[in-house]
């Protein structure tokens, strides 16, 4: 795809050929994601459900599902990757997650330093 | 929610009005106070009504319709924002006058209630953080930005109207909070549970969150519009190293405003949820808790800080260089500090509450890292002063605020290392000692940036340079009377006076609050030379005029268009091929203004009504959501989304400006250009000056 | 200008779009701001919930109110939707027949309107069980996230029809196509914070 002039409306049998395969590859990048994803939920959902690990375990195994759960959905449903010429998308991406680590992270730092310190009532 | 509501006006009725309570219990106290908030009701009244006249009677409300509101040109939008500003900052200004009026004369009482004080403070800082630093940073990166990067138009010239009129929508119902009354007494932070219906069931916190939240939203489109114009529609050549500083800092402010304005959208989001459906945030039972509020306000709030100072740093930054004649000192450490200071502003937030009651430790890591911003700002007043070292100074305007700004900014700054020290804000938080540092950040470094910023792109915009003498004695009055108002502040605030009082019981804090309320005075003068410095540029206007368009010998891009500039900004894209582009092509031996080969078409974006519609309905959801009138929500909430859709199923979004007129409008201004005597740098602020400037002087240090 | 085929994140429609894949560049860039932006809204809205859990001021709690089953059921209807929006992207992309693209979106439309459906369903019952947002802090922090998402999903069922009206009338021309590919971007976003709310609020609370 990536020589193709910007009017190409060719009609050359190759490139009709090409598409058709770059499609199907693609097909096969959402299909991927769709059962990764389906995967990664059918775990922690069935652990809940019918599992017997402590409530510590069952935590890591929903939280690290989740993350990768979050992973699979940027890179097969919305193309994120580490190409070279999308760097500026990444850095944004990278950037919002170092924000909402700080903000997220300090948050709860904060109040449960808060909660154990002056309002016990409030720890869950 | 608690008592009947009418189902036209809702919960509005005749005690909204400012004088009802004086008639009702007509005690001396009562009727001052009333014909105070009643004149200043009258004032907005009387000033939409001559607004309107004067409209009518020049038969301009087309010409306002179809030039103005509706214009998706960013230079008009910047101007726009500005004008909000200057009226929302008079009105400010007039509340900390009676203000400080007030503690001048509160020992055992003073003349305003507690309840008009609080709504003072409430109203003051709200206004002048959301209503006029927020619309003055906006307006001047609108109007500059673009052409410092060389391009037409931000990438969504669409929402930037409508950016314009959420701020307008904002604007105005802080405005009307005077003729149907009250506003919140909660101060510009809104703590609950002060707050929170139990305590307020009023009006007045309503009108407070609905004009944030409608200025909060305006706030985040801008940072979003910013920030994609900056990385997607820069010049060629226009690299990240090439940019001029203050397109940098309007980059970092943009970014801060998209990260930084979400905590606010939440904390107000959650304060009405508990306000209108009872739900328990930061209620003091059922399980809620207020310190839930103040982390997600200052979570906001500190960037806020930066987003407010950062652009005025880049103002600074173009002044120091231009009116010193020299390339900017350090502009890579400039620019690294710039980002480092915008990463730092969202590590900082507790330093708001460090007597919240979390340990020791947090607060000294929160304490450590407010210190560390002081670092790279530290480095910038270092790269300034060295910009200004054996440069050929001028003391124009600009240059007065900007010397006024390192002085006095230095000092803030002092203040706010002490204040980072946790320790030592157990003992002064809460106290006038805070006022003053904040005052000492924001009116030396916020405001002077945007009035030099003014004086620096006035004759840009506008045509004609503004007149030096009443500008001069304007910076004078504000560095004097910012000094008079606020250093005894620092005083009081040490000496115990808690922040926000209406009155005292102590006398020795008599001296501090009558030379802080003279001070007052200096500032409501240096306000009104500002204006009659407006007035007489606007009278005097044949004798400024600079059609050269540079009347600075400036060096980045916007210097190098016609004043005004067309519509689209450049005849033809600009290619830059280093820093100071426009010094850069005037040394060079091509001449200031090379003829292009040829011109090509213009497309631009056509009017577009989306602005003014949305900030209208807009401004009715807010008004109804605060008076409880349940129908105007529904409606113009309706409203709002039917012209959302609608604007989708538009296809006529640009009109097409012939490269013949292109052409033509350039060869006119080129003839005039010819015509233009160039002036040196002596003759700068002189009736001679023209704006086309002549090549430097030999031997001056470039 | 360097040619390369991708100017945004996300799906690119490619060259063979000519004016609408030159168009997406600063469009679908400066969406890909505001999501980030959105996502903070959601994160502290987050840490908030995290931080209320504990203020059931002795309400009913996660054991009482949630469900495993309608959750997954939730869960299953937006991650197939987010797979169907992925296939009417590619039937943008390729362009396949019309009836394709408008078949994909139309099942989309209906998944999303399914879990706004059933997600109604769940308040109603939450309420029914004492479950409302006034009993308590908990309550309340949890009224305040989930419904946001809530409500986005049905924002962006809104465009969705909005977006086959514009089809309808002006066909898949420039705004249409770079409409949808935000509106995707959208769709597959607000599948990502599910993740997070089936993970923390639903299978966080009943464990």
């Amino acid at each position: 795809m990536n020589q193709h002039t910007v009017s190409s409306r060719s009609t050359h049998r190759s490139d009709a050929d090409e598409t058709a395969h770059t499609k199907r590859a693609e097909q096969r990048t959402y299909l991927w994601g769709f059962g990764l994803a389906l995967i990664l939920t059918l775990i922690p959902f069935g652990l809940v459900a019918f599992g017997s690990l402590s409530a510590g375990t069952i935590y890591i195994v929903i939280g690290a599902c989740a993350i990768l759960q979050v992973v699979v959905h940027f890179r097969f449903f919305l193309h994120i990757t580490l190409a070279r010429n999308k760097r500026e998308d990444l850095q944004l991406i990278l950037f919002t997650v170092l924000i909402l680590t700080i903000m997220v992270g300090g948050t709860l730092w904060i109040l449960f330093n808060l909660y154990y310190r002056m309002m016990p009532d409030m720890l869950p | 929610m608690n008592h009947e509501s009418h189902w036209v006006l809702g919960r509005l009725d005749w005690s909204a009005l400012p004088f009802w309570d004086a008639l009702q219990h007509p005690t001396t106290m009562n009727i001052v106070n009333a014909i105070i908030a009643s004149g200043a009701g009258a004032m907005v009244i009387l000033g939409g009504l001559i607004a309107a006249a004067a409209l009518t009677w020049t038969k301009r409300w087309r010409w306002l319709w179809s030039e103005w509101l509706t214009s998706p040109d960013h230079k008009k939008i910047g101007i726009m924002f500005i004008v909000i500003a200057l009226v929302m900052l008079a009105r400010a200004v007039i509340e900390a006058v009676f203000m400080r009026l007030q503690q001048a004369v509160g020992l055992d009482g003073g003349f305003l209630t507690a309840e008009h004080f609080g709504q003072l403070f409430t109203t003051h800082g709200t206004i002048m953080v959301f209503f006029m630093a927020m619309p003055f940073l906006t307006g001047i990166i609108n109007y500059v930005m673009p052409l410092q990067i060389g391009t037409r138009d931000l990438s969504f010239p669409v929402m930037n109207t409508i950016s314009l009129g959420l701020t307008a929508a904002g604007a105005a119902l802080v405005m009307v909070s005077l003729v149907l009354a009250p506003f919140s007494t909660g101060g510009w932070s809104g703590y609950p549970s002060f707050t929170e219906s139990a305590a307020n069931p009023g009006a007045g916190v309503d009108y407070w969150i609905w004009a944030v939240t409608l200025s909060t939203l305006s706030s985040t489109l801008t940072g979003i519009n910013f920030a994609v114009t900056i990385y997607k529609k820069r010049a060629p050549g226009m690299t990240w190293f090439r940019l001029p500083l203050f397109t940098w800092t309007a980059l970092c402010t943009s970014i801060l405003m998209i990260f930084g304005m979400p905590p606010l959208t939440v904390a107000t989001a959650l304060l009405a949820l508990d306000r209108y459906l009872d739900f328990h945030f930061f209620t003091a039972d059922l399980g809620g808790n207020m310190m839930n509020y103040i982390n997600l306000f200052w979570a906001f709030g500190h960037p806020e800080v930066y987003i407010l100072i950062l652009p005025a740093f880049g103002i600074f930054s173009e002044i120091f260089s231009t009116f010193s004649g020299k390339t900017l000192y350090g502009y890579t450490a400039l620019v690294i500090a710039t980002l480092a200071i915008a990463v730092l502003s969202f590590t900082v937030w507790l330093h708001h509450f460090f007597t919240m009651g979390q340990s020791a430790h947090i607060n000294a890591i929160f304490g450590i890292a407010t210190m560390l911003i002081g670092v790279p700002t530290g480095v910038k007043i270092y790269d300034w002063m060295l910009t200004m070292f054996r440069g050929r100074i001028r003391f124009s305007v600009p240059m007065i605020y900007a010397i006024g700004f390192i002085m006095l900014f230095v000092l803030g700054g002092l203040t706010g290392v002490i204040l980072a020290v946790p320790s030592v804000d157990y003992q002064i938080h809460n106290s006038l000692f805070l006022v003053a540092h904040f005052h000492n950040m924001l009116i030396p470094g916020l405001l002077f940036g945007m009035l030099a910023g003014t004086n620096l792109w006035f004759p840009k915009a506008f045509g004609f340079r503004l007149e030096e003498r009443w500008g001069r004695r304007a910076a004078y009055c504000w560095i004097v009377g910012f000094m008079m108002a606020f250093f005894p502040l620092y005083a009081l605030g040490v000496l115990g006076m808690p922040r926000r009082s209406a009155a005292f019981f102590e006398p020795t804090y008599l001296p501090w609050t009558l030379i802080a309320g003279i001070g007052a005075i200096v500032i409501l003068v240096a306000m009104l030379f500002l204006l009659l410095q407006l007035w007489v540029s606007v009278r005097d206007r044949e004798l400024n005029r600079v059609p050269g368009g540079d009347p600075w010998d400036g060096r980045s891009l916007e210097w190098s268009v016609s004043s005004p500039p067309p519509e689209y900004n450049f005849p033809v894209i600009p290619e830059i091929h280093g820093r100071d582009a426009y010094m850069r092509q005037k040394e060079s031996g091509g001449g200031a203004h090379p003829r292009p080969d040829d011109y090509t078409d213009i497309t631009m974006p056509a009017n577009t009504a989306m602005g003014a519609i949305i900030g209208m309905t807009g401004f009715l959801m807010a008004f109804g959501l605060t008076w409880y009138e349940w129908w105007l929500v529904m409606a113009a909430g309706g409203a709002t989304l039917v012209a959302l859709v609608a604007r989708g199923f538009t296809r006529q979004r640009t009109r097409t400006i012939t490269a013949a007129e292109v052409h033509r409008q350039h060869d006119t201004w080129l003839r005039e250009l010819a015509s233009l005597r160039p002036v040196t740098r002596a003759e700068e602020q002189s009736s001679a000056n023209r704006g086309l400037p002549a090549s430097p002087v030999e031997g001056a240090v470039q | 200008m360097n040619s390369t085929s991708t100017r945004h994140p996300g799906l690119n429609l490619g060259h063979a779009h000519g004016e609408a894949h030159e168009a997406s560049e600063e469009l679908v860039f400066g969406f890909w701001v505001f999501m980030m932006s959105d996502l903070i809204i959601f994160g502290l809205l987050f840490a908030t919930y995290i931080t209320m859990l504990g203020g059931t001021a002795g309400g009913p709690g996660p054991h009482e109110l949630f469900e495993l089953k309608s959750a997954f059921i939730e869960t299953m209807l937006l991650l197939i939707s987010s797979f169907t929006f992925g296939m009417a992207s590619l039937a943008l992309k390729y362009r396949s027949d019309r009836k394709v693209l408008v078949g994909w979106l139309v099942v989309t439309l209906l998944l999303g309107l399914g879990f706004i459906a059933h997600e109604l369903y769940d308040f109603h019952k939450m309420f029914s069980e004492g479950g409302v947002p006034s009993r308590s802090g908990f309550l309340s922090a949890f009224f305040a996230l989930v419904p946001l998402h809530g409500l986005h999903v049905t924002g962006a069922c809104i465009w969705l029809v909005a977006l086959l009206g514009q089809i309808a009338v002006h066909g898949l021309d420039t705004p249409t196509k770079t409409g949808l590919m935000r509106l995707a971007i959208l769709w597959h976003f607000l599948d990502v914070v599910w993740i997070g709310i089936f993970s923390i609020v639903y299978l966080g609370g009943i464990a």
